[in-house]
């Protein structure tokens, strides 16, 4: 579900086609049929947007049915536990969960908490959102606080405590019935029946099952909550941490993962560890409390932190200085890419630097972006050609209809050429969290470089310019350790010794580190990224190991390394019963061996590994020693997976169904039509179209094809991919196209409340009209692959899509939003925001 | 040229000393055919590397001749991919030598109508410039509320998931020693 | 003619594509291109579903044909019964080929693997081989003249010569399997002995069935058949019209033998009456 996998990840997909060549049913759950669905066992047609309904469906199933695995459920998840008593549901509550706050438009999250404390999020304390709680005297400070042994205070074994997770997921879901499932998601109650029995089959000591998603999860204004939806189901069928199991997620860059782990996010730092917030952490102390939960692996936090900046800042960051902490940079609430956009557009960006990214087609409202982009003073745009973010300010869709005119844009504007992935050496992070290294193959030509070379010089030629700066401000980049070894005539960096960095050293010998458990909080370690410590363990590249597959088990532990700790599969304590005896023969992966006294199987056991499986820690044990040995969540202060979350989420402590920001429905559960929580950035340049306009009936949905990429810029300028898929289109049933007067390979204008856009016309079943709260509705489908550059042309499909977004993570909901379609092409010209503006005045 | 010879480059001759009376087989088989070898054999070195497409992380083979690449297919030693791309990935050659790709910087004037050529070193400088110019002219030591800021709001950088991890390392360790918080990649999309 | 070979001869290779388990994902169309140096042929979006290479020729030796159809894949289930037939098309490598018969200058010959290939050295652009092939794999390639290459790939501009599918020629000689069959994926495009291949068709179309698959049969597997069996043959899902390949192709030289009796029959009959001629004339 919300991927399509056999298009976006083929090679990736040969794994499913052999299961289902084994006997396995595969499911596809999809608005579209698809390449993948054309392989599936089955295909169940959804409405764009409405899948948290499709799969609550499913846990209402689950439990309806009795149809959980009862031993995983009591002792690895949080079923048990006891929530605070004032917590209220959605279902008390009409849409919403206590303690929402209307004029803050947030959540006061002290009531999700487990009942006599404050349960610390994963990754410990977030950016956003965080505000002084009532538990939070008994859950800070160091000590286990609320939690005794690691064990939350309250529990009922059995399950039957009204308070009880298990009860109150119960209670939230049980209107989710197969019925309202066909209602709101537009397929067949026979259908739905079916997949859950289906699912409920891949369960238990002997089998597992597995969801891959990819953005069709992620992108919609309560995208962290479809794959909330998919961990309960996962939890209660027992399919986490197990061989088979999993919720997988299909990332679509060579290294997005791995540009998370070590992120170029805004709002933390390698390993996920927290920026410093303007209003939550003044001090280093209040810092650190808030993020060192008392137990788990989290515990360790102060280690990272240190290990980081003695990474980035040397013998300047000392116990005495706390580590450089009140210099360094604070973030606010949002500073993603789409908030700096709209500041760029206020005037307050100045300057931006674009590396491998297109927004101008890429992001939502590309209109927006290149509006923004257009207002910048400087701009520097690295790529291997020349992109639409580069080019916005002679060839834009804009130029062509005035609202920019070239001579007035004040945008001074470097394109620097980069190298490609064969003219550099480099480590990717695949989607399994491999970090795989590639070596160069061939020199970069002309003045193209490495990304690396790009910003080590930068950096350097910054650091000699403000060497001598008296100014406060210069105090952490004149602190910082800069000093990498250069190679062949263009001084390029050596990837290598970055990566050494990365995986960690003693600061005084310089001997490699073996992992994250070798991190010491007293500065006498230093490390890039904690997660990935131990990659250059030994001195060895770990992440350049190619033993080839067939000298190897399947889980080929010698093939590149996964963080952390070269762990293949999270989590896999899980594999084992709480006894940590293998579930089944069948499904053995790692288990405890009684007569050596430790975790032992086909993979690095992500447990301890000399933790009993009947440890009980003791009343005053910290970190990962406050985790029992039948928990084996070790990251979460419990040790158990969260069916509830307490903490770490801004929308809500259980997924509920909310309609898009766009849509043509009101929500069949709630008069809260969408999720209150999410980012609505209402102005002219992003106009919303109300919830069923007339104007915008169809639901539209944005994707890729297996023969391009993302914005483009890596295929739309390759000829053998440019035949295959030459032109931007658009796909529509029969139906819709006879509605509407379109024509078989004619061409359609679609427009929405932002802009309008032309493609040339698909007609197929392929993308059928679905019965929604008994009305006919259909989708529209448009790949988003196309610009104005390149060997093939034409409109981006993102300059319909609007700005709102999830309010976990900022990502923006193009795969569901409102449209309207007409046949021909678009108006040109002046004639285009004319047109657009018509309709938004006729849709009110 | 021997009479030998002479007689073999007679096609008749060779037709019926081969047994293929009617030349249809090794007769007609023309010299060039004879020693043809795949060009992946006359590669100077062969490099073991990932595919820059999606995050599958499938392993290519790159070979490589006088400093060219010649071609690039599946590395068949990967546990991921088997030897096996897809039509990106087996496009890799083509995008590394994309007809559209870029040698030579670029350079836009404010309010320019057309690019002009600029020297690499030269933009460097440039580039580092403004950065400094505009971070010290947009600095915020603290917020309107009196907390500690530390931090420049008037710089962006965007991108870094087709960029390898010692380069995303290197950005956020830089921009986070600037102050430049406003650091975004793909994963946002 | 593999005779001809002696001891170089090999096993006959082929392919056996089983669209069964084909993606559509047209890796093989792009690894034979990236493999061979087969120039891009136009930017042309078609409407034909996912189909925008439309047929094979000079400048496409692998093609992904799409349909789309409202039938179930199994069974007679008839809720959302949607299928999409995918099937990467290729030159047939056909045991009596047509092209070979009739190729005037030797260009097109049988290798030691049993394939057919255009020897592009030798090949002078006559074009009898295009009508002769009866799956209009073969064709001739038409470049236009430009002053600059567009494509740095791609060397050659001059032509006018017919080209195909080699079964990777030179890859074979080198120990290489295909670049299509490399690449594919799901194996859906399977390289090996032919005979192996038969078997291994067999097998998959008796799983199939037992699947209860709709419309499972293999298409160019009888050695029996029209062409004496194709090099590359298929497990299809449909007719093979559906997917634009002839339902029973026919090797188009296959009475040239009969006609050549008759000719030297006929020829006979007139050096006997020329010399009749002069032996009368010299009377």
């Amino acid at each position: 579900m919300g991927s399509n996998m056999a298009e976006n990840h083929p090679v990736g997909f040969q794994w499913v086609m052999e299961a289902r060549e084994r006997g396995a049913r595969i499911f596809h759950v999809d608005p579209r049929f698809t390449r993948t669905s054309a392989m599936c066992t089955d295909w169940i047609r959804i409405r764009a947007g409405s899948d948290i309904a499709f799969l609550g469906g499913v846990v209402n199933y689950i439990l309806g049915h009795e149809r959980w695995f009862d031993e995983y459920v009591k002792h690895y998840t949080n079923a048990p536990v006891i929530i605070d008593e004032e917590f209220q549901d959605t279902e008390d509550l009409d849409g919403f969960f206590s303690g929402w706050d209307p004029e803050k438009g947030k959540y006061d999250v002290s009531t999700w908490q487990y009942a006599g404390m404050e349960a610390h999020g994963a990754a410990g304390q977030r950016e956003e959102g965080f505000e002084p709680t009532k538990g939070e005297g008994s859950g800070h400070g160091g000590h286990s606080g609320g939690l005794e042994h690691g064990e939350p205070p309250e529990e009922d074994p059995t399950l039957q405590h009204p308070r009880c997770v298990f009860q109150l997921l119960k209670k939230h879901f049980a209107r989710y019935t197969p019925e309202l499932v066909a209602e709101t998601c537009g397929c067949s109650v026979e259908q739905f029946v079916d997949y859950c029995e289906a699912i409920c089959e891949a369960s238990g000591r002997e089998r597992t099952g597995a969801f891959c998603y990819a953005v069709g999860w992620t992108q919609h204004t309560v995208g962290v909550q479809y794959i909330r939806t998919a961990t309960i189901i996962q939890q209660l069928l027992g399919n986490i941490g197990r061989p088979g199991g999993g919720i997988l997620a299909l990332r679509g860059h060579a290294s997005i993962q791995g540009s998370t782990d070590i992120p170029t996010l805004y709002n933390i730092l390698p390993g996920y560890l927290p920026m410093p917030h303007t209003e939550t952490y003044g001090d280093f102390e209040s810092y650190m409390e808030a993020n060192t939960s008392p137990t788990g692996f989290w515990g360790n936090f102060k280690s990272y932190w240190v290990s980081l900046m003695k990474a980035y800042f040397g013998e300047h960051a000392t116990p005495r200085n706390d580590w450089l902490f009140k210099h360094l940079p604070r973030i606010d609430d949002d500073n993603s890419a789409y908030w700096t956009a709209l500041q760029m557009l206020d005037g307050t960006v100045k300057g931006y630097i674009i590396a491998g990214e297109n927004p101008a087609v890429g992001n939502t409202n590309s209109r927006l972006h290149r509006l923004a982009l257009a207002k910048l003073d400087w701009l520097v745009v690295r790529d291997v050609v020349e992109i639409e973010s580069a080019s916005f300010w002679y060839d834009s869709p804009e130029i062509e209809s005035g609202e920019l005119v070239t001579g007035d844009i004040a945008t001074e504007v470097f394109f620097l050429p980069a190298a490609a992935h064969t003219e550099k050496d480099g480590s990717f992070t695949n989607t399994q969290r491999l970090l795989q290294f590639h070596w160069q193959a061939t020199e970069p030509k002309g003045d193209c470089r490495s990304d690396l070379w790009f910003y080590f010089h930068l950096g350097r030629l910054i650091k000699q310019k403000l060497a001598d700066s008296e100014e406060e401000r210069d105090t952490l980049i004149k602190a910082l350790r800069w000093d990498y070894p250069t190679h062949s005539a263009i001084q390029e960096p050596d990837a290598e010794s970055v990566l050494q960095e990365v995986s960690g050293r003693e600061v005084e010998t310089g001997v490699f580190l073996d992992g994250y458990t070798s991190l010491k909080d007293d500065g006498s370690t230093l490390c890039g990224c904690w997660i990935y410590s131990g990659c250059f363990k030994d001195g060895i590249n770990q992440t350049a190991r190619k033993k080839p597959l067939w000298e190897q088990d399947y889980v080929a532990a010698e093939w590149a390394w996964a963080w952390p700790d070269n762990r293949r599969l999270l989590y896999n304590r899980a594999s084992a019963d709480p006894d940590g005896k293998p579930w089944s023969e069948r499904k053995k992966y790692v288990w405890w061996d009684a007569e050596k006294g430790e975790w032992t199987g086909l993979d690095t056991p992500d447990f301890e590994k000399d933790k009993e499986p009947g440890y009980v820690p003791p009343d005053d044990a910290e970190a990962q020693d406050a985790i029992a040995g039948d928990h084996p969540f070790i990251m979460q202060a419990d040790g158990r997976a969260w069916l509830f979350v307490p903490h770490g989420l801004e929308d809500g402590p259980l997924p509920t169904h909310y309609e898009p920001q766009e849509s043509p429905f009101e929500n069949s559960l709630y008069s809260q039509r969408a999720n209150p929580r999410r980012q609505q950035f209402e102005r002219p340049e992003n106009p919303y179209a109300a919830p069923g306009s007339e104007v915008y009936p169809y639901v539209a949905t944005t994707y890729r094809l297996t023969e391009h990429h993302t914005a483009g810029g890596m295929t739309r300028t390759v000829p053998y991919l440019s035949e295959l898929q030459p032109a931007m289109f658009c796909e529509v049933s029969p139906e819709l196209a006879k509605e509407t007067g379109l024509e078989h390979g004619g061409w359609a204008t679609i427009y929405s409340a932002r802009t309008a856009i032309e493609a040339r016309v698909l007609v197929t079943d392929r993308i059928p009209p679905l019965e929604v709260q008994g009305r006919r509705v259909h989708q529209i489908g448009l790949p988003y692959h196309w610009g104005t550059r390149g060997l093939t042309t034409g409109d981006a499909a993102n300059d319909l899509d609007h700005i709102a977004l999830d309010p976990n993570v900022h990502i923006q909901e193009s795969k569901a939003f409102s449209v309207g379609i007409v046949p021909g092409r678009r108006p040109r010209g002046p004639a285009l925001p004319r047109f657009v503006e018509e309709l938004r005045k006729r849709a009110g | 040229m021997s009479i030998g010879d002479a007689l073999d480059r007679w096609p008749v001759f060779r037709q019926l000393r081969e047994g293929d009376p009617l030349g249809l087989g090794r007769a007609a088989r023309s010299e060039r055919s004879r020693v043809l070898k795949p060009r992946n054999d006359e590669a100077d070195h062969v490099v073991q590397s990932v595919c820059p497409y999606c995050a599958v992380g499938c392993g290519q083979l790159v070979y490589v001749k006088g400093g060219e690449v010649t071609h690039i297919e599946g590395d068949p030693a990967s546990p991921i991919s088997r030897g096996r791309l897809c039509p990106k990935g087996q496009a890799s050659k083509s995008y590394v030598q994309s007809p559209l790709r870029e040698y030579k910087v670029k350079y836009r004037r404010p309010h320019a109508t057309a690019w002009e050529e600029l020297e690499l070193d030269e933009a460097m400088e440039m580039i580092a410039q403004r950065v400094v110019d505009t971070r010290a002219a947009n600095w915020q030591a603290e917020t309107e509320k009196g907390d500690p800021a530390n931090r420049t709001l008037a710089i962006g950088n965007l991108g870094g998931a087709t960029l390898d991890n010692e380069e995303n390392y290197l950005i956020k360790k830089l921009c986070f020693a600037l102050g430049i918080v406003q650091v975004e990649n793909q994963a946002r999309i | 003619m593999l005779d001809s070979y002696g001891t170089e001869a090999q096993e006959r290779v082929g392919f056996f594509t089983d669209t069964s388990v084909c993606i559509g994902c047209k890796a093989c169309e792009v690894a034979c291109k990236e493999w061979n140096l087969v120039p891009e042929d136009g930017l042309v979006w078609t409407g034909e579903s996912y189909d925008n290479t439309s047929e094979l020729g000079a400048n496409t030796w692998r093609h992904v044909a799409f349909v789309e159809q409202n039938e179930p894949l199994h069974g007679d289930r008839e809720v959302d019964a949607l299928r999409w037939l995918m099937s990467s098309d290729v030159c047939k490598h056909c045991t009596h080929a047509a092209c070979l018969d009739v190729c005037p200058t030797g260009s097109l010959f049988r290798t030691e693997f049993g394939t057919v290939v255009v020897q592009e050295d030798i090949c002078n652009g006559c074009g009898y081989c295009v009508p002769a092939c009866p799956f209009g794999v073969i064709d001739k390639r038409h470049l236009p003249r430009r002053d600059a290459p567009a494509l740095p790939l791609i060397t050659k501009q001059e032509d006018g010569r017919v080209w195909k599918c080699t079964l990777c020629y030179d890859r074979l000689k080198g120990g290489h399997e295909p670049a299509c069959a490399k690449a594919c994926p799901t194996e859906s495009i399977q390289f090996g002995p032919l005979d192996d291949l038969r078997e291994r068709a067999d097998e998959r179309l008796a799983k199939l069935q037992a699947e209860d698959w709709n419309g499972a049969r293999l298409y160019g597997r009888d050695p029996d058949d029209g062409v004496g069996g194709f090099g590359a043959f298929f497990l299809l899902l449909d007719e093979p019209e559906v997917y634009g390949l002839p339902p029973d192709p026919v090797v188009t030289t296959r009475d040239l033998p009969g006609m050549y009796r008759s000719a030297a029959i006929a020829a006979g009959a007139v050096v006997l009456g020329v010399v009749a001629a002069f032996v009368g004339g010299s009377r």
